[in-house]
C-alpha cells in the first residue's frame, strides 16, 4: 500500500461536513420528537357521506357535552371532521354515547387514541411512529373474494338480458343457462339458433364470445371475453370493498384500513376495536334478502312429499322447519334497499327492521302489491357461505353453501311502496345486524376470511413494553460493552449509536412505516451489528499501531481500509433484507423495514460521525497515545 | 483480554476436525428433521391459536375438560409464558368459520371462569397457509442465489461456493434445533433465518476481504498460511460483533416476549453456528476448492485499473489534505 509521512495526514474533515451531521442530528432530532409525547383519548366524529359539518354542528357538540357534565381537553375541528380530546378514557366513552345520540346516523362516531404532538412540530409534519397492530392492539382480516362466484352471477345476468333480447325479437328458445364458466342457449332448430347468434353477438359482443367448438346447431356457449372477464372480477372486488368500508364505518372504527391485495384478497386492519366478535360477524356476513309472493295455489307439503315443485315456484323453508312455495320472480332484492333501522315492534315488541327502497324498488313494491292485496308476501333472508377446507386426500376444496329462510310470509293488507317493516325476526342483534347489512349494501361476491389476526389491547401495551426494554437493555449492554473494549473509541461509537437510533427512529416517523414487534426486534438487532462498522475500523487502527504506524496514519488507513469491507458486509445484510421485504407478509415486512433502515443509517453515523468526532479530538494534533 | 492480534493459532491445522466436526452437527440436524419433523406454527399449517390470559394461574386440565365438553377434543393447550397465559391451539375445522371457532371458544371459558380475557387470536386458512410455506422457501433459495452471485462478482467464484457452503450449514443446523427441541416454526423464525444469512455472511466476507488483500501482500506465503494469517487478524473483530450482537439478542430473548422468543432463539444459533462457520467452514472450504494465489493476484484488467485509479486519488486526496494543512 502507500507509504505516507506522518505530517501530511491531518485526519481533518471540512466544515460542510460537520454542518451536515449536525444538520442531520438537528432534523432527526425533531422528528424523532413526537413520539415522546403520549395519546390523549379521543373521539372522532366523520360526517357520513353527503353530510358536512359547520361550526353550528360543532357548537351543538360542545353544548351537548357541557350538558353531560364531560369538560373535554380540546375540541379540534378542520373544516371536515371532528376531534374530541379528553383526560380519561371514561370520558371518551361516555362523550361517544352521548354524540352518537345527538347526531345519530349523520356521522361516524369513534373511539381514537390521538397523538398529543405539539402545534408547532405538526407544522412541520412531524407525527410518531405508525405502530402496526400487534402495538396497539386490532383486528387484521385478509378476505378472499369468491371470483368463481361473482363469474357465475355475470354468466346468469347475461342468460337473463339474452331471455329479454329474444323474447322481444320474437325468436323462439328452448332454454338459457348460466353456468360457472359459460352460458349455454338452446333452441329447437338451426334458423333460430343462427338468428340468436347474428343477434347476440351483434348486442353484447364486446362482453361475450362463441365457443365454436362447444356449441352445435341447436346450442351456442358464450364465454365471457378477456376484457369483460377481467372488469366483472374488477367489479366484485371493488363493489365488495366499498360495502366493507360501509360496515366499518358502521362499527365506528377510527383509522380503519380497507385495501386490495392481490386480484381477489382484500385486506382489513381495525386498529383499537374491542368487540372483535362483533366485527368478525359483520365483516364476514353476506346476509341479504329477497321479496317474493306466496304460491297460495299449491300445498308445500304436498311439493315435499312428491319432490315435485309446481313451474314457475321454488320451495323454500321457514327456519322452524315448515315448506313454503313462493313465486319464482323476485319482487325486490336488498339492492334496492338504501335504508334500514332496527327498532321493536309497537304493539307485540318483537324485533323488526324498517326498510326504505329506493326509487325503482318503490315502484316496483307498489306495482305488486295493489295486485295482489289480500295475498301473502314473503322476506326470504339469504346467506351465503364459503369456506375452504382440507379433504380426506389433503387437497383444498371450496365449499359454497346458501342457506335461504323464509323468515316471514305476511298478508298484503294494503298497498305500500317504498317504506314497510320486516318481522319475523329472532333477536334484537340479529335485526340490528340485517339492518346494518341492509344499509351497507350488497356484496358482490360472497367471501370468506382465509387469515385473522386478532390482538386485544392488553396484549398490545405488553408488546410494546417489551420491545421497548428489549432495546433498552440491548442498547445499554453494548454501550457498556464498547467502552469497556475500547476506552474513549468506546465512547464515540456509542454516541453514534445513540444518534443511528434517533434517525432510526425520525426515519420510521417520517415515513410513517408500520413498526411492528418483529420491526422492534428488527431496531435491536440493528443495534447490535451497527457497532460492527466500529469493530472493524478500531480493530484495524489497532492493528495498524501494532504494526507500528504513526497515530495519525493508523486512524487514517483504519477508517479507509475497512470501508470497502463494511460495504460489502453491510450489502450484503441488506440483500437479505429486501428478500425479506418482498417476501414476508405483515410484521415480517415491519422486520426487514427496521433492519434495513438500520443498515443504511448505521452506515452513516458508524462512519461518518465517528470520524467527524474522531478528527475533533485528534486531528492535526500531537497525540502521544489513543486510548483505544 | 482476546487482544489476538498477535497469536497465531494455526486453524487450518485444525481444519479436517471442523469439517468432521461440521458433518457431524449436519447429519445429527438431518436427522433431527427426518425423525422428529418441525413444530411448525399454524401461519403454515393452518389453524386457530387462541392466546387467553387468567387474573390468577390456572390448571390446564381444567381448560382442556371445559373445551373437550364444548367439542373441541383435539385442542392443544398449553401455557404461555407464564402460568396464568394459556395458549389454545386448534386444527381448522369443517362446518366452521374461524370467526365462530375463536367467538365460541371465548365464551366457553367465560362461563367457566367470567375474567378471562382475550389476548390474541390468530386464524390463517389453509389456502393461505400454503401460499406462506412455498413464499418461505422461496425467500430463502432468492436469498441464496442473490448472495452467490454478489459474492460471484466481488470475490472469485471458489469463495462464492464456500461462503454459500457456510450459510446452508448455518441455516441446516439452526433448523436442526428447531427439529430437536421441537420450538416452535413460525413466520418470524423463517424472518430470523433469513437474518441470520445475512449475518452469517456478513462475517464470511469480512475474512475473505483480509484473505483476498493479504494474498496480494503475502506473495511468498502458501495459501494455507495466508488464510491463517488472515483469520486471527479477523479474529478479534470477529468475536467483538458476534458478542455485541449475541448480546441484544439475548436482551430480546429474555425481554422481548414470548411472541418473538422463538425468533431470538434462530438468531442466537445461527449467529453462535454463523460465527464458527466464517472461520472455518467458509475459508476450509475454499481452500480444499483449490483457490490459489493466482486466482486472486491476476486480477482481471479493469480490476487493474481501478486499483491503480485508486492509488491515484488517494494520492490526490494527501496532497490536498497537506495542502489545507499548511494554509
Amino acid at each position: 500500500m502507500f507509504q505516507t509521512n506522518t505530517q501530511t495526514i491531518a485526519n481533518r474533515y471540512p466544515l460542510w461536513k460537520y454542518v451536515l451531521i449536525a444538520l442531520v442530528i438537528l432534523v432527526s432530532t425533531l422528528y424523532a420528537l413526537p413520539n415522546l409525547f403520549g395519546e390523549d383519548p379521543a373521539v372522532q366524529v366523520q360526517p357520513a357521506k353527503m353530510v358536512s359539518f359547520d361550526q353550528k354542528v360543532v357548537n351543538e357538540i360542545e353544548q351537548a357535552l357541557q350538558q353531560a357534565g364531560l369538560k373535554p381537553r380540546k375540541v379540534e375541528f378542520d373544516g371536515k371532521q371532528l376531534l374530541i380530546r379528553f383526560d380519561n378514557p371514561e370520558d371518551q366513552l361516555k362523550a361517544k354515547s352521548v354524540i352518537k345520540k345527538l347526531i345519530d346516523r349523520k356521522a361516524v362516531v369513534a373511539l381514537n387514541l390521538a397523538p398529543s404532538t405539539p402545534a408547532w412540530l405538526e407544522a412541520i409534519g412531524a407525527k410518531p411512529m405508525y405502530l402496526g397492530l400487534d402495538l396497539r392492539g386490532g383486528v387484521h382480516f385478509l378476505l378472499d373474494v369468491d371470483m368463481e362466484a361473482a363469474v357465475e352471477k355475470a354468466y346468469r345476468r347475461f342468460g337473463e338480458e339474452i331471455r329479454t333480447l329474444l323474447r322481444e325479437n320474437r325468436v323462439r328458445y328452448g332454454m338459457i343457462k348460466g353456468e360457472k364458466d359459460r352460458l349455454v342457449v338452446g333452441f329447437r332448430n338451426a334458423a333460430d339458433a343462427e338468428k340468436a347468434k347474428a343477434l347476440i353477438l351483434e348486442q353484447y359482443g364486446e362482453d361475450l364470445q362463441l365457443d365454436e367448438k362447444a356449441s352445435d346447431s341447436l346450442h351456442l356457449v358464450f364465454r365471457l371475453t378477456p376484457k369483460t372477464l377481467k372488469a366483472t372480477k374488477d367489479y366484485a372486488l371493488k363493489q365488495n370493498i366499498t360495502t366493507l368500508r360501509n360496515r366499518i364505518n358502521e362499527l365506528g372504527v377510527a383509522e380503519p384500513i380497507v385495501q386490495q391485495q392481490g386480484d381477489r384478497r382484500i385486506v382489513v386492519q381495525l386498529p383499537g376495536v374491542q368487540d372483535t366478535a362483533r366485527a368478525k360477524e359483520i365483516l364476514g356476513a353476506t346476509a341479504t334478502l329477497e321479496f317474493r309472493l306466496v304460491d297460495e295455489r299449491h300445498d308445500p307439503e304436498q311439493a315435499v312429499r312428491t319432490g315435485r315443485v309446481p313451474p314457475g315456484s321454488r320451495l323454500y323453508h321457514f327456519r322452524d322447519g315448515r315448506p313454503i312455495l313462493l313465486k319464482d320472480r323476485v319482487i325486490v332484492s336488498g339492492e334496492n334497499v338504501i335504508n334500514a333501522q332496527s327498532g321493536l315492534e309497537q304493539q307485540t315488541g318483537t324485533p323488526m327492521v324498517s326498510v326504505t327502497l329506493d326509487a325503482a324498488g318503490g315502484r316496483k313494491m307498489l306495482a305488486t302489491t295493489k295486485k295482489n292485496v289480500g295475498k301473502r308476501m314473503a322476506v326470504v333472508y339469504i346467506e351465503n357461505k364459503v369456506e375452504t377446507v382440507v379433504g380426506p386426500d389433503g387437497r383444498k376444496i371450496k365449499k359454497r353453501s346458501v342457506n335461504k329462510d323464509v323468515i316471514n310470509a305476511a298478508v298484503i293488507r294494503d298497498q305500500f311502496a317504498n317504506r314497510f317493516q320486516i318481522t319475523g325476526l329472532d333477536s334484537p342483534q340479529e335485526a340490528q345486524n340485517l339492518a346494518l347489512l341492509l344499509r351497507a349494501g350488497a356484496l358482490a361476491a360472497p367471501m370468506e376470511i382465509v387469515e385473522e389476526r386478532t390482538i386485544g389491547p392488553s396484549l398490545g401495551a405488553d408488546n410494546i413494553k417489551q420491545g421497548f426494554m428489549s432495546v433498552v437493555v440491548g442498547f445499554l449492554l453494548v454501550l457498556v460493552f464498547m467502552v469497556w473494549r475500547y476506552k474513549v473509541f468506546g465512547v464515540i461509537a456509542d454516541i453514534a449509536l445513540a444518534l443511528n437510533l434517533i434517525i432510526i427512529v425520525a426515519v420510521l416517523s417520517l415515513l410513517q412505516a408500520t413498526l411492528t414487534l418483529p420491526g422492534i426486534a428488527g431496531i435491536v438487532l440493528t443495534v447490535g451489528m451497527a457497532v460492527d462498522a466500529n469493530v472493524l475500523i478500531y480493530e484495524r487502527i489497532k492493528e495498524e499501531l501494532r504494526n507500528g504506524q504513526s497515530i495519525q496514519t493508523a486512524i487514517h488507513a483504519g477508517y479507509e481500509k475497512a470501508f470497502m469491507t463494511i460495504a460489502d458486509a453491510n450489502i450484503t445484510t441488506l440483500l437479505a433484507a429486501i428478500v425479506l421485504f418482498s417476501f414476508g407478509t405483515g410484521p415480517i415486512k415491519g422486520f426487514a423495514v427496521t433492519l434495513s433502515i438500520g443498515i443504511v443509517t448505521s452506515m452513516f453515523t458508524a462512519i461518518m460521525v465517528t470520524r467527524a468526532i474522531v478528527n475533533w479530538l485528534y486531528g492535526g494534533k500531537r497525540v502521544e497515545k489513543l486510548s483505544i | 483480554m482476546f487482544d489476538l492480534g498477535d497469536k497465531k493459532i494455526d486453524f487450518m491445522k485444525l481444519r479436517k476436525w471442523a469439517l468432521l466436526f461440521s458433518a457431524t452437527l449436519i447429519a445429527l440436524s438431518i436427522l433431527g428433521m427426518v425423525l422428529k419433523g418441525f413444530n411448525f406454527g399454524i401461519d403454515f399449517t393452518g389453524g386457530t391459536v387462541i392466546e387467553v390470559s387468567y387474573k390468577k394461574p390456572v390448571a390446564l386440565n381444567e381448560v382442556r375438560d371445559v373445551l373437550r365438553q364444548g367439542g373441541f377434543d383435539k385442542a392443544v393447550v398449553q401455557h404461555f409464558g407464564s402460568a396464568t397465559d394459556v395458549l389454545i391451539r386448534i386444527q381448522p375445522r369443517e362446518g366452521m368459520t374461524s370467526a365462530q371457532v375463536s367467538n365460541q371458544v371465548l365464551e366457553l371459558l367465560k362461563k367457566h371462569h367470567p375474567d378471562v380475557e382475550l389476548r390474541r387470536v390468530e386464524y390463517v386458512g389453509p389456502q393461505v397457509g400454503d401460499e406462506l410455506s412455498e413464499d418461505g422457501v422461496l425467500a430463502v433459495l432468492y436469498a441464496l442465489i442473490g448472495i452467490l452471485i454478489y459474492v460471484a462478482l466481488r470475490f472469485e467464484f471458489r469463495f462464492a461456493l464456500g461462503s454459500i457452503a457456510a450459510l446452508v450449514h448455518d441455516v441446516i443446523i439452526t433448523l436442526g434445533v428447531f427439529a430437536w427441541t421441537q420450538a416452535q416454526f413460525d413466520l418470524t423464525v423463517l424472518a430470523a433465518v433469513l437474518a441470520v444469512i445475512g449475518y452469517s455472511l456478513n462475517d464470511t466476507i469480512v475474512v475473505f476481504d483480509r484473505i483476498r488483500e493479504n494474498f496480494r501482500i503475502l506473495r511468498d506465503k502458501t495459501p494455507e498460511e495466508v488464510m491463517n494469517i488472515s483469520i486471527n487478524q479477523t479474529l478479534s473483530r470477529t468475536i467483538m460483533t458476534s458478542l455485541t450482537t449475541l448480546l441484544v439478542v439475548f436482551a430480546l430473548y429474555f425481554l422481548g416476549g414470548e411472541i418473538i422468543h422463538n425468533f431470538a432463539l434462530a438468531l442466537i444459533v445461527g449467529i453462535g453456528v454463523g460465527t464458527y462457520s466464517s472461520i472455518y467452514v467458509a475459508s476450509a472450504l475454499a481452500l480444499i476448492l483449490g483457490v490459489s494465489k493466482e486466482d486472486l493476484m491476476a486480477p482481471p484488467k479493469d480490476e487493474v485499473d481501478r486499483e491503480a485509479l485508486e492509488k491515484e486519488m488517494q494520492q490526490a486526496f494527501l496532497e490536498a489534505e497537506a495542502q489545507r494543512n499548511r494554509s
